[in-house]
């Protein structure tokens, strides 16, 4: 009986490995190599700890107000002491970091949704579908992204857009002005690939085109979507903090760690009461540098020239 | 005799460049018949290949084009077929098998992933009768440990494993026609062997025509049935292979088989005919090969040879036959 779990374990086990046993595995024994992309890479784990496992810990609630304990400086109560509501500090900015890390991810994953499907559409038909996308591309990449943001935020504040859905609104916009470049980045891989042999075997095979486009020709530019998408959540997540910041973004009460650092805006707060802003402040300075690390890293591991 | 499976009639395949067209395939007739394999032979950049291409319509567009003639696979105009049906006839009943098994197969998919695929494209397998298939045909071209193949990379196998892995696509649906574009030539000497006894085999199994394209004589004596000699795109001389190696007439096939080296005759050189093959770009009217041909004569220059029947099932273009026959 034993001897039939052990055998199977170990067939499951060669089975595994011998699946593995490719990019990925390569790529984490790579990166594990390189210590200043691990430490981004530990330290946004944590980051992403924090944020998500950390209210559970706290004994105050995110939204509760506390007339007694307003603007009061770090304390054994409150750690990073209390805003101009009497709300913790710290629980506010776990509960600001989810929504923040949330509109990058989400921002980032919608953007590369889109721009890896145009671009591969693009850079596969060529023709009048590539020019009538790329060109809309263009356009939108000629117009400098944060005016664009400005004036949609500016809109949706207009219209008076409720709270909840703004965070929705943020992700969406911030894609639409990502894209592009992502779009740009899969179609000239793909105008590359596209005249690879394989791609001549694919048609002698006679296979449908969503297979060679989404089977075929997608899978090979996933190392450099990768890279460039850890990139992206960096800067979607200083996108979001500049918008909520200047109140165009996700507005209070919903905390962001852009709309906290608003507090510096005030004069009295921004010389007096340092724990209201430096926290979010560090927050959003510590997450972008350790994706644009991890970033660093992964591009280096997956970039096959590189070999140390 | 069987009725020809495939036929290309008057095929003529250009390609429009900036300094001017290259007719790469210029009036090209040939038939395959059932369960024959038949060879095409030539040096580089004779159209050997494009004629394979031709046949599955993938000549690259707009550059390349058919211009002329028609290509017709059991009675179905190929040159007809809407894109659809196309994709439907390729993989399905006609396969290919490419020269370079490297870069051929993708190099991010599983071996199992790629064979699958026609499978469920064509058969329209589920994925547990196509995995079941997929092992058998693995093992079916001489590969050991069929499931771990499966789950392997193309990187990770060496370059005769992935040309059976080919071949193991190519006869995944049956094809009544394999077209074979040099499979043996990025293969060393003994792989080669064994891809052709894998190809006759599945020939003699399945009874499949097989079109096989190459420049190796060796490979042609090996596997052919009836060979067609092509230079700068025109077929100049064809005929059984017996017939064929035994007494060719062009000068050009003489020179080929010249200059195959012997085993057992050792030579401080090999035979070679002299000169390139010409710029396809603004030929002459002339006989194409007249300025390597040891028997040139003035008419060579003037005038182009027509493919005539000599003997039976022999077919040569060449003045010296022409002159031979108008004389008798």
């Amino acid at each position: 009986m034993s001897s039939i779990v052990t055998e199977t374990a170990g067939l499951a086990g060669t089975r595994t490995g011998a699946r593995r046993s490719s990019l990925w595995r390569d790529t984490f024994a790579k990166l594990k190599k390189n210590k200043v992309a691990m430490c981004g890479l530990v330290f946004l784990v944590i980051m992403f700890l924090f944020c998500f496992i950390g209210p559970f810990f706290s004994p105050y609630a995110s939204g509760k107000v506390n007339t007694v304990m307003i603007n009061k400086p770090p304390s054994m109560a409150h750690w990073l002491g209390t805003d101009n509501l009497g709300r913790d500090i710290l629980t506010r900015l776990m509960q600001a970091g989810r929504i923040s890390l949330t509109v990058g991810l989400a921002a980032m994953l919608l953007s590369v949704f889109i721009g890896s499907v145009l671009g591969v559409v693009a850079g596969y038909y060529r023709g009048v579908v590539d020019q009538i996308v790329m060109r809309f591309a263009d356009i939108l990449m000629t117009i400098p992204g944060l005016p664009l943001l400005f004036i949609i935020g500016a809109i949706l504040s207009e219209w008076k857009v409720p709270t909840d859905y703004r965070i929705y609104i943020v992700m969406l916009m911030l894609s639409l002005i990502g894209w592009p470049e992502l779009a740009r980045l899969v179609r000239s891989q793909i105008l590359s690939l596209r005249e690879r042999e394989f791609m001549q075997a694919t048609e002698s095979l006679g296979l449908r085109d969503h297979r060679k486009l989404f089977f075929h020709l997608l899978p090979n530019t996933i190392p450099i979507l990768i890279v460039v998408a850890t990139l992206r959540v960096g800067g979607a997540i200083l996108s979001e903090s500049v918008l909520s910041y200047l109140g165009l973004g996700v507005v209070p009460p919903t905390p962001t760690w852009g709309n906290m650092i608003d507090a510096a805006n005030t004069l009295i707060d921004f010389q007096k009461r340092p724990w209201l802003w430096i926290p979010p402040g560090f927050a959003i300075f510590a997450t972008v540098i350790s994706i644009n690390l991890l970033g660093d890293g992964l591009r280096d591991a997956l970039d096959p020239k590189m070999k140390r | 005799m069987t009725n020809a499976l495939l036929t290309i009639d008057h095929l003529q395949t250009h390609f429009f460049t900036p300094s001017g067209v290259v007719k790469a395939v210029n009036d090209i007739s040939l038939r395959v018949r059932e369960g024959e394999t038949v060879c095409i032979v030539g040096e580089s950049g004779c159209g050997k290949s494009v004629t394979a291409m031709s046949v599955l319509g993938l000549v690259a567009e707009p550059q390349g084009k058919v211009v002329g003639g028609d290509i017709r696979f059991d009675g179905v105009d190929l040159l007809q077929l809407s894109p659809l049906e196309k994709q439907q006839l390729r993989g399905n009943d006609i396969a290919m098998i490419f020269q370079e098994p490297m870069s051929s197969l993708n190099p991010v998919l599983t071996i199992g992933e790629q064979i699958m695929e026609p499978l469920w494209e064509h058969l329209l397998l589920s994925k547990k009768e196509a995995r079941a298939k997929a092992i058998e045909l693995i093992s079916l071209v001489g590969i050991p440990r069929p499931e771990e193949i499966m789950n392997a990379y193309p990187h990770q196998l060496s370059g005769g494993m992935l040309q059976r892995i080919m071949i193991a696509i190519a006869i995944s649906c049956n094809p009544r026609l394999l077209i074979a574009d040099e499979p043996t030539t990025a293969l060393d000497v003994t792989i080669q062997a064994q891809i052709l006894d894998l190809l006759r085999e599945i020939k003699e199994t399945y009874n499949t025509a097989i079109l096989l394209i190459t420049h190796d004589l060796g490979v042609v004596a090996e596997m052919a049935d009836y060979v067609v000699v092509m230079y700068a795109g025109k077929v100049i001389e064809e005929g059984p292979v017996l017939e064929l190696f035994s007494n060719p007439r062009h000068p050009y096939t003489r020179g080929l088989l010249q200059a195959k080296p012997v085993i057992g005759q050792r030579k401080k050189r090999l035979n070679s005919i002299p000169g390139q093959v010409p710029n396809l770009i603004g030929l002459a009217d002339s006989c194409y090969f007249h300025d390597r041909c040891e028997s040139c004569m003035s008419v060579c220059r003037l005038k182009q040879p027509e493919l005539k029947q000599i003997d039976d099932g022999h077919r040569v273009a060449c003045w010296l036959y022409e002159e031979e026959s108008g004389l008798a």
